[in-house]
């Protein structure tokens, strides 16, 4: 395999995420294999942010530390990610910006051609242009595509943009021509067919196949991309989507929707999680079925509201007074992230619980490019009845789950109380049917693990080092044991972090050692290994400073603890 | 139909002898039976509360949900099936103190709901403090020295945000309350019925005789369509006035501006998914 990592970096509202939007659909579509990831702060203008974007002869969707080609468009770039740059670095940039001069170092200035095709605006076209022509882009495909994204546009302004696409592209020819720089990559007709899709569209696409059509949140980096998404798709799918006064009112709002018979959701973070907690617990009392997704990113409080982190894990576990069941999903693939958000529906309204899908700020904000998502076969089952004259919303049942009825269907009255409440969903205190009925409500986490996810292993089934993980970090580790292709590894990856897979045990004691790579500090997942297993993993590698893994951060942490060993 | 409709028949309720809200349950009988709502079509939705017991005490469906939360869940239930009635229906620390955010927005999305607010100055549930509506100087065991806030005016409120039906009713006033309940429910978008009632155990100050004393009805010229004049009634605390505040025509109800509704007016239970648009909306990411 491979692979170049080219990196823009510079301001907010520079215009990087333009560059990358047009770059990868361009490349895409010549046949390359495209990932890209973001980091960034929380402002609107100025700040440093910088966008990677992987480019492969084959599937690659996760972020490395290195970069390969840097694209500096301030002077504030070549420090923000100094630490990334490496001997061999391609440096292409105004001359103010690129830093020490080297033989990789190239002197392009942007701007001034920009201004030659009419715009110092169209500088960002300028670089589509540069790195199209150094990676072999066929430029009608360059030009066909400038067209169409900016479509709305005047003509002028449209080939004014193509003209400036022009300058760079004959630039970076030259570069690969004059200059030396070959990058080798081989092209991919499969690469094509894929789809190019973000976490947030995964999630929110996924909503949609699971016949989601209520959405009440309120805007929280970094969820608010599902809520957007679903906003703009209400006249077509028939969604309501609302923009609630608080996260209060949002989960409040879902439940009254998912009670009338819609399917619901919520979209937040950390911070309006904690505000939804009661309603999380109302949800477990009334039975009333609900999806949340949760986006994770650092907290305590505020934290850092555009950075990622798995540090709200055991937060969702035990989110909400009193007991209930639950399920939750942290999708880490780009196919589960669409395939566990259309089950969070048919699960929660199967067995009447919350559904919450855990994914997090790296994972919504790149983009993979997934080989196809079949939808002909899908089709979403009603579970609610028709009521009779004598309808019981509380009936006691075997498995727990009593047939949910909604208002206007059917004869009977559907009673559902944040209160204890009897059979018909009146308040009670008898307690001897308090028992009865936590019984009943508790019997339906059965239900739920028989529809487990399983967990997925990669790697060697006879091996001596397992590696765990759950939820976004699925490709960085991946890609980290590839690298190091050590036939004693393998990677035990969880989509479904509660409840907790039958087999952990016997995975884990299948294993001379076992260590957990997650994105918190305090090793939530390894706790909750413990909590239901007993078993206390041998070592846990722990990033929390806001970014996401690379994958060469985790193979030289999983060197370093082998070596250890070793000694 | 028959008030008897709603009946429970023989049921334990929790309200203590001569409750303002017994009263209050029989108008909402009537009221409900002379606009010939069948419970099945009927959703009340209520928090906690003494006033938030009421829904569990006549047959209806009920969404009796968290303290102060009645209005989100009661808006959504209409958002997502427009041919069922919704009533929310809860006390004035419910609705005033716990969910007051709630009542400013339901006000201005302004669902086809109805919103009856128990409103008796005093936390009874919780047994006697102080509530949103207590008036200056009013003792309890939490305010020993008496309440130093200015009571919460929610009619003004209400009235200065635009809301599109604003009534204030007694409940021991039978008939006027019942026809300004009917009014309000055949009125389409939000509907504030603020329901002054006595509460015989803990508020010893607004009880019954002080209700008669300082109420009267706005006279039949009254014309609730002058904002100005609705608000100068709103703003009167020598005698509170009774009756229909304000109506505000101009007021789409939120349901009918939905989207969802455009091209398809089912309701949303009765949906499938559309593969087809989804296989288009899936290929569109391919360039």
């Amino acid at each position: 395999m491979k692979d170049i990592s080219i990196v823009l970096c510079g301001e907010a509202g520079q215009g990087i995420q333009t560059v990358e939007n047009i770059l990868v659909s361009i490349l895409k579509l010549s046949g390359y294999f495209v990932f890209s990831a973001r980091e960034f702060m929380s402002r609107i203008r100025g700040g440093s942010n910088s966008t990677e974007i992987r480019v492969s002869d084959s599937p690659v969707n996760s972020f490395v530390e290195k970069i390969d080609v840097l694209i500096p468009l301030d002077s504030k770039a070549f420090d923000h990610v100094r630490w990334r740059i490496g001997k061999d670095t391609i440096i292409i940039g105004e001359k103010e910006f690129i830093g020490g001069k080297s033989k990789k170092t190239f002197e392009v200035p942007f701007i001034e051609l920009a201004k030659e095709a009419g715009n110092k605006l169209y500088a960002n076209t300028v670089t589509v242009g540069v790195l199209s022509g150094m990676l072999d882009v066929d430029f009608d495909r360059v030009k066909y595509f400038i067209r169409g994204y900016f479509k709305k546009k005047d003509r002028k302004i449209i080939e004014d943009n193509i003209e400036a696409a022009k300058k760079g592209y004959e630039i970076g020819k030259d570069m690969v021509e004059a200059k030396g720089i070959d990058f080798d990559l081989k092209k991919d007709e499969k690469a094509k067919e894929h789809l190019l899709l973000n976490g947030t569209e995964l999630v929110s696409l996924g909503a949609i196949a699971g016949g989601c059509n209520f959405i009440s949140s309120y805007p929280m980096s970094p969820s608010t991309g599902v809520l957007t998404f679903l906003s703009q798709q209400q006249e077509e799918f028939g969604i309501v989507a609302e923009q609630a006064e608080s996260e209060i009112c949002a989960i409040n709002m879902s439940l009254g929707a998912f009670y009338a018979g819609a399917r619901a959701m919520v979209t937040t973070s950390g911070g309006g999680f904690a505000l939804m907690v009661e309603g999380l617990s109302l949800a477990g009392m009334l039975e009333t079925p609900i999806v949340i997704h949760l986006a994770q990113r650092p907290g305590p409080a505020t934290g850092l509201p555009t950075r990622s982190e798995q540090g709200d894990l055991l937060f969702a576990l035990f989110a909400g007074h009193g007991e209930f069941p639950r399920v939750i999903f942290a999708p880490g693939k780009a196919e589960d992230i669409f395939n566990l958000s259309r089950k969070a529906f048919d699960l929660a309204d199967k067995v009447q619980v919350p559904a919450i899908i855990m994914t997090d700020q790296y994972l919504l904000d790149s983009s993979f490019l997934v080989s196809s998502i079949d939808i002909s076969k899908l089709k979403n089952k009603k579970y609610f009845v028709k009521t009779g004259k004598d309808y019981k919303r509380y009936k006691v049942t075997k498995d727990g789950v009593s047939p949910r009825g909604i208002p206007g269907y059917g004869e009977g009255l559907v009673v559902v109380d944040s209160d204890e409440h009897d059979e018909e969903g009146h308040i009670t205190e008898d307690l001897d049917f308090r028992t009865e009925i936590v019984d009943k409500r508790l019997r339906k986490m059965d239900l739920i693990k028989k529809e487990i996810e399983p967990t997925e292993l990669v790697g060697n089934k006879n091996y001596k080092t397992l590696v765990i993980g759950w939820g976004s970090t699925y490709y960085g580790i991946k890609e980290a044991l590839d690298r190091m292709d050590n036939k004693n590894m393998a990677f035990l990856h969880y989509k479904q972090v509660y409840p907790l897979h039958p087999d952990t045990r016997k995975h884990i004691e299948k294993a001379d050692k076992t260590i957990v790579v997650e994105n918190n500090a305090t090793g939530q997942f390894a706790k909750l290994i413990k909590m239901e297993t007993g078993i206390q993993v041998d070592g846990s590698i722990l990033k929390y400073n806001g970014l996401p893994f690379g994958v060469e951060e985790i193979v030289g942490k999983l060197k370093a603890i082998l070596k250890k060993e070793d000694k | 139909m028959d008030a008897k409709t709603y009946d429970m028949g023989k049921i334990d309720i929790a309200w203590c002898p001569g409750c303002g809200n017994f009263s209050i349950l029989k108008i909402l009988k009537d009221a409900l039976s002379e606009l010939d709502i069948a419970p099945s079509e009927l959703v009340m939705v209520c928090g906690i509360g003494q006033g938030a017991k009421a829904p569990h005490y006549f047959k209806a469906n009920v969404f009796n949900g968290l303290h102060g939360r009645s209005l989100p869940p009661a808006t959504a239930i209409k958002a997502v099936n427009q041919s069922l009635v919704v009533i929310a229906e809860g006390g004035d620390g419910d609705m005033y103190g716990e969910g007051g955010n709630h009542f400013l927005h339901a006000i201005r999305r302004n669902p086809d709901i109805t919103h009856i607010v128990h409103n008796n100055m005093i936390y009874g549930l919780t047994k006697g403090q102080a509530s949103p509506t207590s008036l200056e100087g009013f003792k309890t065991p939490v305010q020993p020295g008496g309440v130093i806030l200015e009571p919460f005016n929610p009619l003004a409120v209400a009235i200065s945000l635009g809301a599109s039906f604003v009534s204030r009713a007694y409940s021991d006033d039978f008939e006027e309350t019942k026809e300004i309940i009917k009014k309000a429910i055949k009125h389409k978008g939000y509907a504030l019925v603020d329901l002054l009632h006595p509460c015989v155990t803990y508020n010893k100050l607004n009880d019954r005789k002080w209700f008669k004393e300082n109420t009267y009805y706005l006279d039949d010229n009254y014309d609730p369509t002058d904002r100005n004049e609705a608000f100068k009634k709103a703003m009167e605390d020598e005698k509170l006035p009774l009756g229909v505040f304000y109506i505000n025509k101009e007021k789409k109800p939120f349901e009918e501006q939905l989207p969802a509704y455009k091209k398809n007016k089912k309701p949303l239970y009765e949906r499938e998914v559309d593969f087809e648009k989804m296989k288009v909306l899936i290929e569109s990411k391919k360039s």
